[in-house]
């Protein structure tokens, strides 16, 4: 009785850190101004919103990776999956809901921009850099 | 013997218990988390230990249990102190590092004795009970007290993002531990021991290194970012 408790409130709280963890890795990248260049190319304005994340998934994985933006993406991709399933499911009944997954996914998105602004800078000045030998 | 998948997690977690001792020391962090640098050599020198137990008793020998769950008694213990000292460094400059301490050995004390009189009331008054069920309620505290040091972090406006990420990355550990530990007690599933808690392993020293790697200890985060109901 005591284990199964232990098991439900910590597949809870699994869930809470799981979602502010993610939360967190958006919000540190929340201050970066993306480049014109990524503008351009993803057709951004200002701030990226859910519908542009597979697009921007899809520019990532044409680009070469940054070997520090391995995890956070992975996380920040299960979040957006699970979001995804959730929307499609329990958050049609609640309109609320609704409201809420779609910020949090343009969060994911947001996150993404920033990724691949990051890795097409680190790939100019690998180049630049190979260049220079 | 551990099969040729229990051993490539093995080595995939001491690669990156490794990888965040290095980092640390790289990054002119290794003082300021020195309870998490010393639960990571620890978690190294356990590893050999146990292995070599493994190698000259086998799997099923009672030394290898007293191995394993002792040394992973100490192991909880001391990423205990390491919780205990990122609340002295939230409550820091608030003057409370004190009670946190007084507090933090109290609850210590307690866990101990309470986890003594679970083993006393059973029939197999096996030592190895005591340690693994230490090990089980050391976690699930560990749990409660992660979730309430992100509560102050929340309610304070921690901006920190090291710290911040240390914390979540701790919370999600304690929570998949204290369910592994909790899934074998009562459903008594071999695999959970074998795969899932050592892959759970790997994530703590994985999510650190990237951590430490990316953000400075200057690096701020917007705390209204992180309540995930806007207020």
């Amino acid at each position: 009785m005591m284990a199964a408790l232990i098991f439900a409130v910590s597949v809870v709280t699994l869930l809470m850190f799981f979602v502010s963890y993610c939360r967190s890795l958006m919000a540190a990248s929340s201050r970066h101004v993306l480049s014109r260049e990524v503008r351009d190319v993803t057709g951004i304005r200002d701030l990226a919103t859910a519908r542009d994340y597979p697009k921007l998934m899809q520019l990532l994985e044409l680009c070469p990776e940054r070997p520090e933006d391995r995890v956070g993406l992975r996380a920040v991709s299960v979040y957006y999956d699970i979001l995804d399933v959730t929307q499609k499911s329990i958050a049609r009944l609640i309109p609320r809901l609704q409201a809420w997954m779609e910020h949090e996914r343009a969060g994911c998105a947001n996150f993404a921009a920033v990724a691949l602004d990051r890795r097409i800078a680190f790939n100019r000045e690998s180049l630049l850099r190979e260049a220079e030998f | 013997m551990p099969g040729p998948v229990a051993t490539l997690i093995l080595c995939i977690g001491t690669a990156f218990e490794l990888a965040f001792v290095v980092c640390s020391i790289y990054r002119k962090a290794f003082s300021r988390y020195v309870f998490f640098n010393l639960y990571f050599l620890l978690t190294l020198a356990s590893s050999c230990f146990r292995h070599f137990v493994l190698v000259h008793s086998g799997v099923e020998s009672d030394e290898y249990r007293y191995t394993y769950f002792y040394s992973d008694a100490i192991l909880t213990l001391v990423l205990y102190a390491a919780l205990i000292s990122l609340y002295s460094r939230v409550f820091g400059e608030l003057r409370f590092s004190k009670y946190v301490r007084v507090c933090a050995v109290l609850l210590l004390a307690g866990t101990a004795g309470f986890s003594y009189a679970v083993v006393a009331q059973s029939q197999e008054r096996l030592s190895t009970n005591f340690a693994y069920e230490l090990s089980q309620n050391l976690y699930f505290v560990g749990l409660i007290l992660t979730y309430l040091l992100w509560g102050a972090i929340l309610k304070l406006g921690e901006t920190r993002t090291r710290l911040v990420q240390i914390v979540l990355s701790l919370g999600l550990y304690f929570s998949a531990y204290a369910a592994s530990y909790a899934l074998v007690t009562f459903a008594s599933i071999d695999s959970v021991v074998v795969y899932l808690v050592p892959v759970v392993g790997c994530l703590l020293p994985l999510a650190w290194t990237v951590t430490i790697l990316r953000h400075s200890e200057e690096s701020r985060l917007v705390p209204a970012r992180l309540v995930a109901v806007s207020r």
